[in-house]
C-alpha cells in the first residue's frame, strides 16, 4: 500500500515538505517571487535578456480594455489569452481559428464574444490569480508546436519543463496534453509527464497521475526514445533563465514552435515534484549532488556541460 | 546541528510551559480534569451565653492555618457584640458586650479543604526541659519503675515515647500502670497522666485539641492528643495506643492547657461543636490556597474576567489546537483541503449543531450553494458581485433550512443559523473553481477533505478534557506553539507521497 520513507529516502525522492523547507525557502528569495508570477514581468525580462518568447499581441487591464478585445485580436486568427498571474496553468484559454461569429477553442468548442468578453473580466477580478488578487490578461502568439510531437499528443501543446537549481539544469521531463487533461499539459489534469536524458534529449517513460505508463494513452505510441529537437539549445535558454531572475530553485517551461524553435512560456519558483516520478530518479540526488560542490561552474554552457556530464545516469 | 535554533526555542517553550503547568497543577492544586470536586468540611463552634444584663466577654480559642488543611472561608456570627480576633501563640477569637441580653448565640464557622501540603503547626517554639516533679507515693515507685523498663527498651525520645505509651495502654497491664490508670476519667486526664509520666524523664511534652473531621456530625467532641519534643521538632503520638503521627483529617483546634473557653461577667456556656461536609470545585480552593502562598498565578488566570468573556475564551483557547491539528493533517498526512483554516471554521460551527448534523446541513447547504454557482456561473457576472449572490443564496438557504426544520419540529436544525455564511460562500466558489478547472473528483476529494479535517477538529476541540486543560492552564498553548515551530521544519515525506511515489518504487524493482 506504502512505500517505506527509509526506500524513498535511498532513492532520494523529493518530498513536499522537504521541497518548501529546503529548496524553495532556502534558495527562492521572496522579493523575486513577483518576477515569475507575473508572467508580464517575466516576458519582459526574458526579451530584455534577449530570450525567445512568444509574442504578446496585447495586455488587458480593465474592464474598459475588454471592449477593444474584437479590435485587438481583430488581424490574429489564432491566440491564447492569459491570466498573468494564473498558477499551474489555470485559466488559458487556446484560441485556435475562428468560425463566423465565433471563435474556436483548441478542442473544437466554440465560444461567442459575450463568453471570452466574460471570461477576460474573470481574469481581471483575480479569479485565477494566486491568491485571489485583480490580474491581467495577456493575449499572445499561439506557439505552432513542433510536428514531431503528433505521435505524442493530443490537441494541445506539450511543454517542456527543466528543473534549474543554482543555475545548473538537474532534471527534465516533457508534458504531453491528453483528451483527459482536456488539451492541457498539466500532470494534476491528467496530462502525461515523460522524463528527458539530459545528454541526448531522448524520452523515456512516461507517468501520469502517479502511475507509470509507457505509451500515450490516446496516440497509443510509445512514449520512449523521440529526442527533443534543439536539446542543447532547450538546456541553456533553461540555465540563461535561472540569471535572470535569480532564483535558486526554478521550474523553466518550454514549448518547440514549429518555425521560431523554443520558446520560453514560463517561469515557475514552485515546481511541482512529478519530474522525478517521470525520470524515475528521486531530485534529491543531483540536488545534493549541486550542493556539495565547493565552486559551481559559471558560464551558461559550462553549467549545462557539467550537468550533462556529473548529473545523468552513467 | 540542524535548526538549532529552532529547536532550542522549541525547548524553551516547552520548560516555561510544563514548568507553569507543573508549578499550577502539584503547588496550587489545579485539576487536570474537569469536573474535579474536592470535599470542604464546614465547622462550627456554637456557643449558647445566658447573660444576665451586664458587661461580659468571651474568649474562645480558634484555630490558626491548621496543619494539612486549608482554611478557604472563616466567619464569626455575633449580633450586637464586638469581636476582636487575637494572634497570639493561640489565636483567640474574644467577644465582648456592654450589656449582655438574656441569652445570645455566638457562632464561629470555618470551612476547610484537604491540603497535604500545610503540615507546620503553628507553635514550633522549642520547649525548656521539665523538673523531674516529685510524685506522691505509691505513684513515684509505679513511675520509676515503668520508667526503668521503658528506659532499657529505647534508644531516643520518640522510641522511648512509643514504648511508653504502649505499656501504659496494655491490653494485659501490670499492676504499676493499673495504678496510673485507676484516677483518670477522662481521655483529658489520661493524657495529663502521660505527661506527668514524661517529665520523670525529663521529656518536654504537650497537648492538642482537635476536631476529627472525616463524616458530618452535630455533636463533635475536640480530642487530646499528645506531643512530645525530641529537641529538633515536636512530634505527635496516640496517647491511647502510642501510634504516632496525627490521625487523618485531624482539625487542630489548639495547643497546650489553656481553656478553650474564658468567660467574665457570664455564665460558662457550652460550646458544641458540628461538622458538616460538601464539595467544592477544585479550582475554587486552588485559588484560595495561592492567596495563602501569595502567588499572584492566580491574579492573572482567566478565571478572574466576567462569565461570558470566560466562556469566549474556552472556545478560542482551542482554535490553536485545530490549526495544529491542520497542520498535523496537512504537512505530515497530506489530506487536501478548502484554504488552511476553513475547516476549523467549519468545526466551530459544529460546537453549536453537533456533529451529524453539522455535517448534514453543510453538506446540504455545499451543494445545493453548487448548483446555483454553476447556474450563476451561465449569466456570467463579475468575481465580486457573483460572491454576493453566492453569499446571498447562502444566507437564504439557512434561513429556509431554519423555517422547514421549525416546522418539523427539528429543534437542531435551528442552530445552522450560527453557520460561517461567509466562509460557506468561499468555499461554494473555491469547489466550483476546482471542479471546472481540476475536474469534479479533485473537488469532491478536497470538498470530503476538508470535511473530515472538520470533524477532527471538532472532536478534539471540544472534548472536555481539552477545553478544561487548556482554559485551566493557559500556558498549554505555548506547548502547542513549540509544536507548530518543530512541524514548521519537518522535512520528511507526508504519508499521501508515500502512496503517490510508491509508482517510483515499483517501477524500479521491476526495472533492476
Amino acid at each position: 500500500m506504502f512505500a517505506s520513507p527509509k526506500r524513498l529516502r535511498e532513492l532520494g525522492v523529493l518530498g513536499l515538505n522537504q521541497r518548501n523547507a529546503d529548496y524553495i525557502m532556502r534558495y527562492n528569495k521572496r522579493s523575486r517571487y513577483p518576477l515569475v508570477d507575473d508572467k508580464l514581468k517575466t516576458k519582459d525580462l526574458a526579451k530584455k535578456a534577449g530570450i525567445a518568447v512568444p509574442a504578446l499581441y496585447g495586455v488587458i487591464e480593465t474592464e474598459r480594455q475588454i471592449r477593444g478585445f474584437s479590435k485587438l485580436v481583430e488581424n490574429y486568427d489564432q491566440f491564447v489569452i492569459k491570466p498573468a498571474q494564473g498558477a499551474g496553468g489555470d485559466g488559458i484559454v487556446v484560441v485556435t481559428g475562428r468560425s463566423g461569429e465565433f471563435f474556436r477553442k483548441a478542442n473544437g468548442q466554440l465560444m461567442t464574444l459575450d463568453f471570452v468578453t466574460h471570461y477576460l473580466s474573470n481574469i481581471l477580478s483575480g479569479m485565477h490569480s494566486l491568491g485571489g488578487l485583480p490580474d491581467c490578461a495577456m493575449v499572445e502568439y499561439m506557439v505552432q508546436f513542433d510536428p514531431v510531437f503528433n505521435e505524442l499528443s493530443y490537441q494541445g501543446v506539450p511543454d517542456v519543463r527543466v528543473i534549474v537549481f543554482q543555475g545548473i539544469p538537474v532534471a527534465a521531463m516533457i508534458r504531453l496534453p491528453t483528451r483527459l487533461s482536456d488539451g492541457k499539459a498539466n500532470l494534476h489534469q491528467g496530462a502525461i509527464g515523460v522524463g528527458i536524458d539530459l545528454k541526448t534529449g531522448a524520452t523515456g517513460l512516461g507517468v501520469t497521475q502517479n502511475r507509470v505508463q509507457n505509451f500515450h494513452p490516446d496516440t497509443m505510441n510509445d512514449t520512449r526514445g523521440l529526442i527533443i529537437p534543439h536539446w542543447q539549445q532547450i538546456m541553456e535558454l533553461s540555465a540563461q533563465c535561472a540569471d535572470i531572475v535569480q532564483l535558486g530553485y526554478l521550474g523553466v517551461d518550454i514549448v518547440l514552435d514549429k518555425h521560431l524553435g523554443p520558446l520560453v512560456l514560463e517561469l515557475n519558483a514552485r515546481p511541482g515534484l512529478n519530474v522525478q516520478l517521470a525520470n524515475d530518479r528521486g531530485l534529491l540526488l543531483n540536488l545534493k549532488h549541486v550542493e556539495k560542490l565547493k565552486s559551481l561552474p559559471v558560464s551558461v554552457e559550462d553549467r549545462v556541460e557539467y550537468a550533462q556530464t556529473h548529473l545523468v545516469v552513467a | 546541528m540542524k535548526n538549532l535554533h529552532v529547536k532550542l526555542l522549541a525547548l524553551v517553550l516547552t520548560a516555561i510551559g510544563v514548568g507553569l503547568i507543573t508549578y499550577k497543577a502539584s503547588v496550587l492544586g489545579l485539576p487536570l480534569k474537569p469536573k474535579a470536586d474536592t470535599e470542604v468540611w464546614t465547622v462550627q463552634a456554637r456557643l449558647l451565653v445566658n447573660g444576665g444584663n451586664k458587661g461580659a466577654k468571651v474568649e474562645l480559642a480558634i484555630p490558626d492555618n491548621p496543619p494539612s488543611f486549608i482554611v478557604l472561608d472563616e466567619d464569626f456570627i455575633s449580633t450586637g457584640w464586638g469581636l476582636a480576633v487575637n494572634e497570639g501563640k493561640q489565636r483567640v477569637a474574644d467577644w465582648a458586650i456592654r450589656r449582655a441580653g438574656k441569652s445570645s448565640v455566638l457562632y464561629y464557622r470555618v470551612t476547610l479543604a484537604d491540603d497535604s501540603r500545610s503540615t507546620e503547626l503553628w507553635d514550633k517554639d522549642v520547649p525548656a526541659f521539665p523538673e523531674k516533679p516529685v510524685y506522691p507515693e505509691p505513684f513515684g515507685a509505679a513511675i520509676r519503675s515503668i520508667l526503668t523498663d521503658v528506659r532499657e527498651e529505647s534508644a531516643d525520645i520518640a522510641s522511648f515515647t512509643r514504648e511508653l505509651l504502649q505499656q501504659l495502654n496494655s491490653a494485659v497491664p501490670n499492676e504499676n500502670v493499673e495504678l496510673l490508670r485507676s484516677d483518670t476519667n477522662s481521655d483529658q486526664q489520661w493524657v495529663r497522666r502521660i505527661q506527668n509520666v514524661l517529665e520523670g524523664a525529663r521529656i518536654p511534652s504537650r497537648i492538642l485539641f482537635g476536631l476529627k473531621l472525616g463524616e458530618a456530625k452535630n455533636h463533635a467532641q475536640l480530642m487530646p492528643w499528645l506531643q512530645v519534643h525530641n529537641g529538633d521538632k515536636w512530634l505527635s503520638f496516640d496517647p491511647k495506643s502510642g501510634k504516632p503521627g496525627l490521625p487523618n483529617q485531624f482539625l487542630l483546634w489548639k495547643i497546650g492547657d489553656d481553656p478553650t473557653l474564658r468567660v467574665n461577667g457570664v455564665e460558662k456556656p457550652t460550646i458544641q461543636f458540628s461538622v458538616t461536609k460538601s464539595y467544592r470545585e477544585m479550582i475554587s480552593v486552588a485559588n484560595k490556597r495561592a492567596e495563602n502562598l501569595g502567588s499572584k498565578v492566580m491574579d492573572y488566570s482567566l478565571f478572574n474576567l466576567p462569565v461570558q468573556t470566560q466562556n469566549v475564551y474556552r472556545v478560542l483557547l482551542t482554535v490553536p489546537i485545530g490549526a495544529l491539528l491542520v497542520v498535523f493533517l496537512r504537512n505530515l498526512i497530506g489530506v487536501k483541503t478548502f484554504g488552511t483554516f476553513m475547516p476549523i471554521l467549519i468545526a466551530l460551527a459544529f460546537r453549536e449543531t453537533e456533529l451529524i448534523w453539522g455535517v448534514i446541513l453543510f453538506s446540504t447547504i455545499v451543494a445545493i450553494g453548487l448548483l446555483f454557482r454553476f447556474y450563476l456561473e451561465k449569466l456570467r457576472l463579475l468575481l465580486v458581485p457573483r460572491l454576493t449572490a453566492v453569499v446571498t443564496i447562502v444566507v437564504l438557504l439557512l434561513a429556509v433550512i431554519s423555517v422547514a426544520s421549525a416546522h418539523l419540529g427539528l429543534e437542531r436544525g435551528l442552530s445552522i443559523a450560527l453557520f460561517p455564511m461567509v466562509i460557506l460562500a468561499m468555499t461554494i466558489e473555491r469547489m466550483s473553481l476546482v471542479w471546472e478547472e481540476r475536474g469534479p473528483s479533485e473537488a469532491i476529494m478536497q470538498g470530503v477533505g476538508s470535511l473530515v479535517v472538520a470533524c477532527i477538529g471538532y472532536v478534539v476541540m471540544t472534548h472536555s478534557l481539552v477545553t478544561h486543560f487548556l482554559f485551566v492552564f493557559p500556558e498549554a498553548l505555548l506547548l502547542v506553539l513549540a509544536m507548530s515551530l518543530l512541524m514548521g521544519r519537518y522535512t520528511g515525506y507526508r504519508l499521501t507521497e508515500l502512496f503517490r511515489f510508491k509508482a517510483a518504487l515499483n517501477h524500479n524493482r521491476t526495472d533492476s
